[in-house]
Formats: structure tokens, C-alpha cells, sequence
């Protein structure tokens, strides 16, 4: 055996092990780049935004956004499923068999999913039965195991729960913008405050169903229009 | 009869898993840009729906009667592994059709309607024939709805659009209005 092992400093014990004091920076294949830690939250919530630009989780995205309590408790839900199972698989990372892993990612996602389901029964029965099956369909959100198998599975546990944090945000702000609209449109209230008078007709068509995917149409369309103007200016400025 | 009858039509229009109940959606838009795929996954998504059917109601039956909060977990394993069970079949004995569907087989476990199917079957108390039917409904309405977006947007891709609709804008109108007609079979279960 000839391989050379980096000088471990004596001086330094692990605190924590695996987190603090942070080793040096291994090379894993297909790692993302080193990024400061408000990067990695940043990115989850603008440059790469799960609903807006991934097209990511489109099933929860659509179902419970008729009301904003909704869309606002399945972004958290799944915020925490995202946090949780992302220190989970970083912090395993080096234990699970590449054959086995989308099976292991699946798994410890389910079980978040599980306590996230458990969890919201227990203290708000109300909106658990809003929501129904579509807790536990947060196994299902392709989302999830993305982040798992891109990120979480090639990075150190801070930065996965930072990345966790920022797709988790990014999740509820897109989910919480949809049914914000819808909710306003279709029931002319915001949270079950009535905010636009008894005079407002109700848009039925906002709550129902085709409702939903016109909402997340005009926005997509709306982002793609924002991108447009500030490529136009972009060129206007190097001119 | 009249009931597995009605299970059915229910399954496959009025309650439609994919426009109306928005369960799988990633492969809605992920592969209807062309109608071969499209009603090539539906049908493989059918076949992967009545398997799970069948595991779910023997899990529901036998197993989770005593351990109801692993009914997440366990249902997403049964799925995970009747996908692959199914990938394999695929491979040894279709390898034409193995080759056509290519990703998208493996992909069918994290699809929302197969574990939407087995949810509701759990919380709807179907019999084994019912969870049949209500899995053969699920798969054509899927395919159904497959389908006809793949063809509105093979027309689209020729026609004259505003540079920022171009993207998947456009299309989540598209299917807005096919969830919209769809939306008239939504009186047929009041009688």
C-alpha cells in the first residue's frame, strides 16, 4: 500500500464529528462548486426556485394552493421533510452503497414525510384534514429526492440543510404567491380575512382545479416576461 | 356491477387522476412533447397502477391493520420494488419497448399517482375487485390525459407565439382549458 494519506493535525479533535472543525474539502464526482452558505439558501430561492424555474413538485404545487393557509402549511411541510432528510443522507452519505441509494434516499425521506404527517395530525387537525392525502404524497415530490441525489448525497450536512432551507423557502414563497392569487380571485379573501368587500364576485374558476394551472401558466409567463426586460436592458447598458 | 361500472367512468373522467386531481404531474410535462411517448408511458404507468392495487390491498389487509403508521413507508417500498420487478420483466421479454421508454420506466416510482392510487384506495375502503377497476381507470384517464396534451402541444410547436409564452407557460394554459372541459363531466356524479 503506497497511497499517501494527508497529515491529520493532532492538535484538532473532532467536536462534532463531521461538522466542526470543517476537514479540507474532498473531491466527490459531480460535487457541486464550493459556494459560501447564503449561496447555497440563495440559489433554492431565486436562481433555481423549485416551482418557478425546475418545474419541480408540481402535484402539491397545484392541489392545495385554492386557500394561502394551505399552500403556506404544505411549504412548510415540505420545507421540513427537504431540511431534515438532507442532513440525513449528507450525514450518511458514506455509509449507503451506490446501488442501493435512491432506495435509501426514498426511505429516509418517507420516514420525514412520516413524521411531518404524524406531527401536523397531532397540532393542527384542521388544516391535516384540508390537506389529506397529499402530506404523505410528499414522498412522491420529485423534489426531494432531486435535491437527495444532486446535492445533499455530495456535500457536508451544513450545506445540504442550507440547501434544504432555501429550496424549502423558495418552495413556500412560489406556493404561497399561487394561492395568494387564487384565494384572493376565487374567494376574494387572503387567510380567510375577507379583503375585497361582499361587492367582489367570486372567480369559481380560480378554486377549481383549471384554476390552478392557469395561475402557475401566468406566472411562468409572468417570470419569463421579467427575464426578458432585463435582458433587453442588460443589452441596452452594453451598448 | 352498476358500482365497478360507475368506479370506473368516475376514475377515468370525472374525477381524472392527472387534471383534475393533479396526481402526476412531473410527467405531464416532462414527457408530452411527443404523443408516442406520451401513451407509451400511460400504458406502462397502467400496468405499474394495477400491480400496486393488488400489493396495496394485500398490505391493507394483512400487514398495516396493526402498524398504520408505516402505511407511508411501506406503501413506497411495495412501489419502489414493483417498479423495478416490472423494469426487469421489461428488459428480459419486451427489450423494443424497454428501449423506447428508457428513463421514464425507473421514474415511474417517484410519480404521484401510483402512491395517490394506493392512498385513496386505502382511505376510500375498496374491495380487490373495486381497487381493480379504480386502478384501470386511473391508468386510461391517465393516459387519456397524456395524450391529448401531447397532441395540443405537437400543434403548438409550429404556431406563431409570443417570445416569453414559449417556455412552459403556454403549455400550463393549455392544460388549464383541457382541465376546464373536463371540468363538464364534474355533474355526473350528482344523481
Amino acid at each position: 500500500m503506497t497511497t499517501t494519506v494527508a497529515p491529520v493535525p493532532a492538535t484538532a479533535p473532532d467536536l462534532i464529528p463531521g461538522v466542526w472543525p470543517p476537514a479540507a474539502p474532498e473531491f466527490v464526482p459531480g460535487a457541486p462548486p464550493p459556494a459560501p452558505l447564503w449561496a447555497d439558501t440563495w440559489r433554492g430561492i431565486a436562481k433555481e426556485n423549485p416551482v418557478l424555474v425546475q418545474m419541480l413538485g408540481m402535484c402539491p404545487t397545484m392541489a392545495v394552493t385554492n386557500v394561502l393557509a394551505n399552500g403556506i402549511a404544505m411549504g412548510v411541510a415540505t420545507m421540513f421533510v427537504l431540511v431534515g432528510s438532507g442532513l440525513c443522507v449528507s450525514l450518511l452519505r458514506k455509509y449507503i452503497a451506490h446501488e442501493v441509494r435512491i432506495t435509501s434516499y426514498i426511505l429516509i425521506i418517507a420516514t420525514f414525510v412520516t413524521l411531518a404527517d404524524l406531527i401536523l395530525a397531532a397540532s393542527f387537525p384542521e388544516i391535516s384534514k384540508a390537506l389529506g392525502p397529499f402530506i404523505p404524497l410528499i414522498v412522491a415530490n420529485c423534489l426531494l429526492l432531486g435535491r437527495a441525489e444532486a446535492f445533499a448525497a455530495k456535500v457536508g450536512p451544513v450545506r445540504a440543510v442550507a440547501d434544504g432551507m432555501g429550496m424549502g423557502i423558495g418552495f413556500t414563497l412560489s406556493l404561497a404567491a399561487m394561492s395568494a392569487v387564487r384565494e384572493l380571485l376565487g374567494r376574494g379573501s387572503l387567510l380567510g380575512f375577507d379583503i375585497l368587500g361582499a361587492r367582489w364576485e367570486p372567480w369559481v374558476f380560480m378554486v377549481l382545479p383549471a384554476g390552478g394551472f392557469f395561475t402557475l401558466g401566468l406566472l411562468l409567463i409572468t417570470v419569463a416576461w421579467i427575464d426578458e426586460l432585463r435582458r433587453k436592458r442588460r443589452m441596452v447598458a452594453a451598448k | 356491477m352498476s358500482n365497478l361500472a360507475w368506479i370506473f367512468v368516475s376514475t377515468l373522467l370525472v374525477n381524472n387522476f392527472t387534471l383534475v386531481m393533479f396526481l402526476g404531474l412531473c410527467s405531464f410535462f416532462g414527457v408530452t412533447a411527443k404523443i408516442e411517448t406520451a401513451w407509451r408511458l400511460g400504458l406502462a404507468n397502467t400496468f405499474v397502477l394495477i400491480i400496486t392495487a393488488v400489493s396495496a390491498w394485500i398490505l391493507n389487509t394483512y400487514i398495516l391493520t396493526h402498524t398504520p403508521y408505516l402505511r407511508t413507508i411501506a406503501f413506497i417500498v411495495v412501489i419502489a420494488s414493483a417498479v423495478q420487478i416490472v423494469e426487469m420483466g421489461v428488459k428480459k421479454y419486451l427489450p423494443v419497448l424497454f428501449r423506447q421508454l428508457g428513463i421514464y420506466l425507473p421514474l415511474i416510482t417517484t410519480n404521484c399517482a401510483i402512491l395517490g392510487l394506493a392512498l385513496f384506495q386505502t382511505s376510500r375502503h375498496y374491495t380487490f375487485v373495486e381497487g381493480l377497476v379504480f386502478a384501470l381507470g386511473a391508468g386510461f384517464g391517465l393516459t387519456l390525459a397524456l395524450s391529448l396534451l401531447a397532441s395540443i402541444r405537437e400543434r403548438m410547436e409550429v404556431a406563431d407565439v409570443p417570445v416569453v409564452a414559449r417556455r412552459m407557460g403556454l403549455v400550463l394554459v393549455a392544460a388549464s382549458c383541457l382541465s376546464l372541459a373536463f371540468m363538464g363531466f364534474a355533474g355526473m356524479g350528482s344523481q
